[in-house]
């Protein structure tokens, strides 16, 4: 499979060396090269650098082929934006975006979009931790 | 009209201003405290202190009996996400968006945004109106319909000089509207017109057919 990751922080990059070493192809964007350095020295996909919401750095990260974008950074707005150009414009069949704001995921959910908010995730699972 | 604006920065509130002049009710949501406090004490307690991508924000802030909703901020993702919050979620008619990547007025377009105004473009369309020798001015985009109207004036050397309109190569999707000739003459042209040196031709085209229609008016 052909992966594009937007979002080289500890999320996308351990999600980006899991599918390398699966022998996934994979590109990785970050608008900060320092963050490449999260990615093991063993990584043998595309890191590049550049703004994910912009068409022309999607289209060099290869994103026309891709079968699958996942949006990882830190703005949920960033996500949402990315994740829905990779959708309506460049036609992906698998897009995912991570919303930290759980009501912002709520609205992208309905409107289609595969979206996650850690918030949610993680405050249920300490909700059964504690109550387990 | 009630208008919401995204965005107190520089934009948002001179636009506020006009808005507020011209009658309308605004409310501003601005994230920064600061700029909060000076538009309040500028124009009044219009400014809301918050995220305009919040829904609970805007839930607060009466989205839902708004008219339009502004989102200027300096972000093109936020000023994209504000809108489609308050279209989607508080059914607001009509979202307008800046941007600064001309690029993303398709997309905007796409994703459910009424109106973008791209600053970039903006200043590119006045630059081009400022510069004389520009072949090619673009006077206006009918989006709706992708066609644009747009301005060719023809060089005293053109090899079109002194033919008939009739004798042009017009691409298909081009039609010359009007011909205004050196002495501020307007005419509506017809087969048999003569097109003159610094004749100002108005012409409505499709975007594609911009360039054949200036090679058919000036030569290439």
């Amino acid at each position: 499979m052909k992966v594009v990751i937007m979002g080289c922080g500890r999320v996308g990059a351990q999600l980006a060396a899991l599918l390398d070493s699966e022998g996934h192809k994979v590109a990785i964007l970050d608008t900060d090269d320092y963050s490449f350095q999260r990615l093991p020295s063993a990584f043998s996909g595309t890191a590049l650098l550049g703004n994910g919401t912009d068409e022309d750095i999607l289209k060099r990260a290869g994103i026309e082929e891709a079968d699958v974008f996942v949006a990882v950074t830190q703005g949920d707005n960033r996500n949402v934006m990315a994740a829905q150009i990779a959708k309506h414009m460049f036609n992906v069949p698998k897009v995912i975006c991570r919303i930290y704001d759980p009501l912002r995921r709520e609205l992208y959910s309905t409107l289609g979009l595969e979206a996650f908010s850690p918030t949610t995730i993680f405050a249920q699972i300490l909700k059964e931790k504690i109550e387990s | 009209m009630y208008i919401i604006i995204i965005g107190g920065g520089e934009i948002g509130y001179y636009l506020s201003k006009a808005l507020l002049d011209e009658g309308h009710e605004i409310l501003v949501l601005e994230k920064n405290s600061a700029r909060n406090e000076f538009i309040c004490s500028e124009l009044g307690s219009i400014c809301i202190q918050g995220d305009g991508c919040e829904a609970t924000t805007l839930e607060a802030a009466g989205t839902g009996r708004a008219d339009m909703l502004i989102a200027v901020t300096g972000d093109d993702e936020d000023n994209l996400v504000a809108c489609q919050v308050a279209k989607y979620k508080f059914n607001v008619p009509r979202t307008i968006a800046r941007i600064k990547n001309p690029k993303n007025e398709a997309i905007f377009k796409k994703l459910g945004i009424d109106v973008t105004v791209s600053s970039t473009n903006v200043i590119l369309e006045n630059i081009e109106e400022e510069v004389p020798t520009h072949p090619l001015t673009h006077l206006l985009t009918i989006r709706d319909k992708g066609l644009e109207i747009i301005e060719i004036k023809i060089p005293p050397e053109s090899a079109t000089v002194g033919k008939t309109v009739k004798e042009l190569s017009l691409p298909s999707e081009s039609i010359l509207s009007l011909i205004i000739s050196e002495e501020r003459k307007p005419r509506v042209p017809t087969a048999l017109t003569v097109i003159q040196a610094e004749d100002q031709i108005i012409a409505v085209t499709s975007p594609e057919s911009e360039e054949a229609l200036r090679i058919a008016l000036r030569g290439a």
